[in-house]
């Protein structure tokens, strides 16, 4: 099911670690990133088989991790801190402008499948607030105004 | 004026620096380790103890202490894990060192992996922290296309690999036993101690899990007369330079490198730039969310481990999160339980049950449900989770409710008193 890029990196992986299932975390991160963003009972079912572990301690794995989705997220997923740092410096408003503009809520997909919203704990840049990250980058020192123009960007 | 002291920033603030090995090397890297190579790892360790070094990563225990328990002769591996989970909120200065100087990181868990034994050590990273990620497997894939990972690194014969480990998003993966269940490929729950990580860590064998800072001092301390220098840095009991990340209301935000005798009124008047758009301070969170509040009559003090214990409050992971006098503290602390509510892994019952109903409590005073005999359970609720779980997530829980309701009681009155 991975493709042949990936599936060398699955095993490099596998090669690293004393036992097959130390490596489960990291390899179903590739999965999720092979399914563009979120992970089916079928591909559970094919790490477990790489990791020679039952589907249920897989299923117990995905759910206790944030990170882990089991629906599709949007193309871009806006993923804005509201933990202490950043919402002393806006970042509460930020994430209520974001609904707002995109007409969802967090948790949610924009009806086109462009957009996601996820409200995020502490993210590692709160001297850098209110900061979010989108898909893989960070943006550091958001604005209401730079959230306005990214979205705008992204959309078009 | 405080200004900051560069030992772990050198690099950083040099404009021209380049963070490849090359450029790390050209700026006298991986002299240390070579220098480490030609000593006992006992003597590494005993080099560590003598710097006085205590962890970054928020419990400030001797960093030497902690690798002289590892046991020799135990016929299984010994692993030294770096913990680069940095979730505390307020904590933002390892993903700096990782971004911006990743080999100052990796030469000092390369001498910490010699010191403990260690042949494959593991850098367990916060899945977030992509371009840190980015920037770890680059460094990586330099020293092995170099030689300095691998069988023979510096014609050693110390065979040593390393492995950038990526979590998943969960603050409690942080916490050192919750950490190694989740490299081992489960869900990060914490586990009963005793067992410590040094007799039965990682798959069962001897492990030392260190803080991404801590870590990174290791390249100096080692280094020609690194031990009086770095001592000399703190007051006794509280050696070396500190990264602290600075947030909230003061002007200049940002991760700074400071010895352990700046004054805390300094740091945000000095370094901070003082508060922002002209208003007053009225407290601050000292050492992540996990530290208990402090008031601004309180901040004309040392900022570090032992002067901070001093005063019922703690040094933690050195992140200052600084607020103002527009603050408003009951939602202030709204946010931080329900960081906590939703970061409690649900093993133990005072943790899982307490983080939620202090949430409760503080929500029913922000809807204007509030009442003294609220305030005090509030304070019990903390009360309860103090020192009754497997690990210190509830206790981190419970110290800011508690010093909350303590330090700032009218600001809770104030929802319901004219009702
Ligand atoms: C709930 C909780 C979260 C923690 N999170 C982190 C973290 O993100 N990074 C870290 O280095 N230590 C964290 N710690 C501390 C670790 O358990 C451990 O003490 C530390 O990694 C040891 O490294 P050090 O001695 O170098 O500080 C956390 C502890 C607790 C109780
Ligand atoms: S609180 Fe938002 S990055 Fe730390």
């Amino acid at each position: 099911m991975f493709s042949k890029e990936i599936q060398n990196q699955v095993n490099n992986l596998l090669s690293r670690y004393p036992f097959k299932q130390n490596a489960l975390i990291p390899i179903l991160l590739l999965a999720q990133k092979e399914n563009n963003g979120w992970l089916t009972e079928e591909w559970m079912q094919h790490v477990a088989d790489c990791c020679e572990v039952p589907l249920t301690h897989v299923e117990g794995v995905v759910t206790f991790y944030t990170m882990f989705r089991l629906k599709p997220p949007g193309k871009y997923h806006l993923q804005v801190c509201t933990c202490v740092p950043c919402c002393l410096v806006g970042g509460t408003e930020l994430l209520e402008y974001t609904e707002k503009k995109l007409n969802t809520h967090a948790g949610y997909t924009t009806g086109d499948g462009l957009f996601s919203i996820e409200e995020m704990e502490c993210i590692g840049a709160c001297s850098y607030a209110p900061a979010m990250i989108v898909n893989e980058d960070y943006h550091e020192q958001v604005t209401i105004e730079k959230m306005g123009k990214l979205i705008d960007k992204l959309s078009k | 004026m405080a200004e900051e002291t560069l030992v772990l920033f050198k690099n950083i603030r040099n404009p021209k620096y380049s963070k490849s090995l090359e450029g790390y090397k050209k700026a006298g890297g991986y002299h240390t380790l070579k220098k480490v190579f030609g000593m006992k790892p006992e003597e590494v360790v005993q080099t560590v103890k003598d710097s006085g070094v205590r962890g970054r990563g928020g419990a400030g225990f001797p960093t030497g202490l902690k690798w002289s328990f590892m046991p020799k002769g135990t016929g299984k591996p010994s692993y030294l894990i770096a913990n680069a989970d940095e979730s505390e909120p307020g904590t933002c200065k390892d993903r700096e060192l990782m971004l911006k100087d990743p080999h100052l990181f990796l030469e000092g868990m390369m001498i910490g992996c010699y010191a403990v034994g260690c042949h494959h050590g593991y850098i367990y990273i916060r899945g977030e922290f992509f371009p840190a990620i980015k920037s770890l497997n680059t460094a990586v894939e330099e020293l092995y296309a170099d030689g300095l990972l691998g069988p023979d690194p510096l014609g050693s014969g110390f065979h040593l690999d390393l492995t950038i480990h990526s979590g998943a998003g969960a603050y409690i993966c942080g916490e050192e036993s919750a950490l190694l269940d989740s490299l081992e490929g489960k869900r990060g729950q914490p586990r009963v101690k005793p067992p410590f990580p040094a007799v039965s860590g990682f798959n069962g064998c001897p492990t030392s899990v260190n803080n991404v800072e801590t870590l990174a001092c290791m390249p100096f301390i080692l280094g020609d007369d690194g031990v009086d220098a770095f001592k000399s840095f703190g007051p006794q009991n509280n050696s070396g330079t500190h990264l602290v990340s600075l947030s909230g209301h003061v002007k200049k935000p940002g991760v700074y490198e400071l010895r352990m005798d700046v004054n805390m009124k300094d740091i945000i008047y000095g370094i901070g730039g003082g508060i922002r758009n002209g208003k007053k301070l009225k407290g601050v969170i000292p050492g992540g969310s996990s530290s208990s509040v402090m008031t601004a009559d309180e901040v004309d003090v040392l900022y570090n481990f032992d002067e901070l214990a001093k005063i019922d409050t703690m040094l933690g992971s050195s992140a200052m999160m600084v607020f103002d006098e527009d603050t408003d503290v009951v939602q202030l602390l709204h946010r931080i339980t329900r960081f906590y509510a939703h970061e409690s892994c649900g093993q133990c019952t005072p943790c899982r049950e307490g983080t939620h109903w202090s949430r409760n409590i503080i929500r029913d005073f922000l809807n204007g449900n509030g009442s003294d005999e609220k305030l005090r359970r509030l304070d019990r609720v903390g009360g309860n989770m103090l020192g009754t779980t497997l690990c210190a997530l509830g206790d981190a829980a419970a110290l800011p409710i508690q010093s909350f309701v303590k330090k700032f009681p009218d600001d809770f009155r104030k929802y319901y008193a004219n009702k």
